[in-house]
């Protein structure tokens, strides 16, 4: 049978709220007047402290890109959590009658696709500054795509806990980066993989950061309305 | 015994910091203890059977 | 608003979350440390290779052991506050976080005493075991945090939802990391091993009792230092809705 009416609109809702999550950051050009420009500020801070040393740089690349864009996933995460927190529009969401699962999904994916973008231009910025080959395009693309599902998944959710919260801005951030410490992991050695530095087998670790995205996703789904309503 | 400055810092600070989080749980326990109304308590020194 | 009595008729004695339990539990904890002391300085046998270095193994071991006891008690009340709103749950849950989160800093801090002599190194990134209890140490204190910044059920809940995640995401961490290395400088599981001298066995375990004691002391009156706090901030609206309550019954039964 064809999906029913409410699921069908739980995913209308969720492409609503998405949308509107990257309208926002579109017109207000943030992520491109702030959060790229730091990105790209993290690699090339990288570079220096690394004194341009050519063969540690190399070997380094995959863990200072993801490094980077776990900073970037902070900050990402603060911004989408914050539009929320202001003028009370998480009781006018409520309100609006919109599932928290919808309201969930969309807002991840919101914050995924931003980071999609900048880890796009990070890669770009590893090409340039760091001499990385690419040996395994399908690779580092599938794990962009995979690792992005599991940060904005977990990230969206903590984000949503953090909200009601005095010190949200450093709170966050404790919270955040121990349990993404398996995406860094996983994504660091499937990077080493597609760059050719590191013999190892890469989409044995997108499996791992599948089944951490797939993990944290459900769990997102299910307790981000607990959240929403109680917090 | 060997190793023995490793060994002192080592059980040193385990028993000392059982130590001083001890005490300043039970000091901590008095302190909202003596705060409670009477007719609320439970648990108190003085009244315990 | 009329002053309720914080001090009774007569009262001399101080006040405070200890109890005849506690007093005894306590005593015992203290003659049993003394006891472990003992045991593991003068009567545990040096080990071969790592000669006395081995004595920390009677505080690492058990401090590990009540981490994640302390771990899995957190976990459980926080689902059983965001399923039943069990009050008693989650004020276990703060508790056993609180306790737990100074268990887990002394298995880091004692295991890295341990290593240095032992295999020359504070810290070893290779070792699984040892990076997954970090990260637990570090999730703890977030939950921890959230917890310090309120004092309401918005905040227990809040909590628990952190407790839920480290729950959830513990396993993924010690997985990846297992893949990661897979190498490991940590000695084997010590117990199951069976390779252990008679008195080093007793005398861990017996580490492992006094530790556990002192943990259930310490949760008793860290427990009780919950539920009074909870007790100061809303136990006059607990009274107010139990005596609506009974109203209502009183009503029921009247006019029926």
């Amino acid at each position: 049978m064809w999906s029913s009416e409410p699921e069908v609109a739980m995913w209308r809702d969720a492409r609503l709220v998405a949308l509107k999550d990257l309208q926002i950051e579109w017109r207000s050009r943030t992520t491109f007047s702030q959060v790229v420009p730091f990105a790209g500020l993290v690699l090339v801070l990288f570079g220096f402290a690394l004194d341009a040393n050519r063969p540690v740089l190399e070997r380094a690349t995959s863990g200072l890109f993801w490094v980077t864009v776990l900073f970037v996933s902070n900050l990402a995460v603060q911004r989408s959590t914050s539009i929320e927190t202001t003028d009370g529009a998480r009781r006018a969401l409520l309100l609006a009658g919109i599932e928290p699962a919808s309201v969930y999904v969309g807002k991840a994916v919101a914050v995924a696709v931003q980071l999609l973008l900048v880890e796009m231009l990070l890669v770009g910025g590893v090409i340039v500054l760091y001499g990385a080959e690419i040996q395994d395009w399908p690779l580092l693309i599938a794990t962009c795509v995979v690792a992005t599902a599991g940060i904005a998944g977990a990230g969206t959710l903590l984000g949503a806990l953090v909200a009601g919260v005095r010190a949200r801005e450093t709170v966050l951030p404790v919270l955040l980066l121990p349990v993404l410490a398996p995406v860094l992991i996983g994504a660091t050695r499937a990077f080493d993989d597609a760059l050719g530095s590191v013999a190892v087998d890469g989409w044995a670790w997108l499996g791992l950061l599948a089944g951490f995205g797939a993990i944290n996703v459900v769990l997102g789904a299910l307790a981000y309305g607990v959240l929403l309503e109680e917090t | 015994m060997t190793h023995l400055g490793y060994l002192l810092v080592g059980w040193g600070v385990t028993l000392g910091v059982g130590a001083a989080y001890s005490f300043r749980l039970v000091r901590r326990g008095r302190v909202v203890a003596s705060r409670v109304p009477v007719s609320r308590r439970r648990w108190m020194t003085a009244e315990d059977k | 608003m009329t002053e309720t009595p914080t001090v009774a008729q007569g009262e001399t004695r101080t006040v405070g979350t200890a109890s005849r339990t506690t007093w005894w539990l306590g005593l015992v904890v203290l003659v049993g440390t003394v006891a472990l002391v003992l045991l593991a300085f003068f009567v545990a046998p040096e080990d071969d290779e790592q000669r006395d270095a081995v004595r920390m193994i009677f505080i690492h071991v058990p401090a590990a052991f009540l981490t994640y006891v302390a771990f899995v008690t957190t976990a459980i009340g926080s689902i059983m506050w965001l399923w039943k709103r069990s009050v008693w749950w989650d004020i276990t849950a703060y508790a056993a976080a609180e306790i737990g989160v100074i268990f887990c800093a002394l298995t880091l801090f004692t295991g890295s005493i341990w290593g240095r002599p032992t295999w020359n190194t504070y810290w070893d990134w290779g070792d699984v075991r040892l990076v997954t209890t970090l990260i637990l140490f570090l999730l703890m204190v977030g939950y921890l945090s959230v917890r310090s910044m309120g004092d309401d059920e918005a905040t227990s809940t809040r909590a628990a939802v952190v407790g839920l995640i480290a729950m959830i995401n513990l396993p993924i961490v010690n997985r990846s990391v297992e893949w990661w290395f897979d190498r490991t400088l940590h000695q084997k599981s010590s117990l199951t091993d069976g390779n252990l001298e008679d008195m080093t066995l007793f005398t861990m375990v017996f580490g492992l009792v006094v530790f556990g004691l002192f943990f259930g002391w310490a949760m008793i009156h860290r427990f009780r230092v919950g539920w009074l706090e909870r007790e100061l901030r809303v136990g006059d609206l607990d009274d107010a809705l139990a005596a609506r309550r009974a109203e209502a019954i009183d009503h029921q039964e009247s006019s029926t």
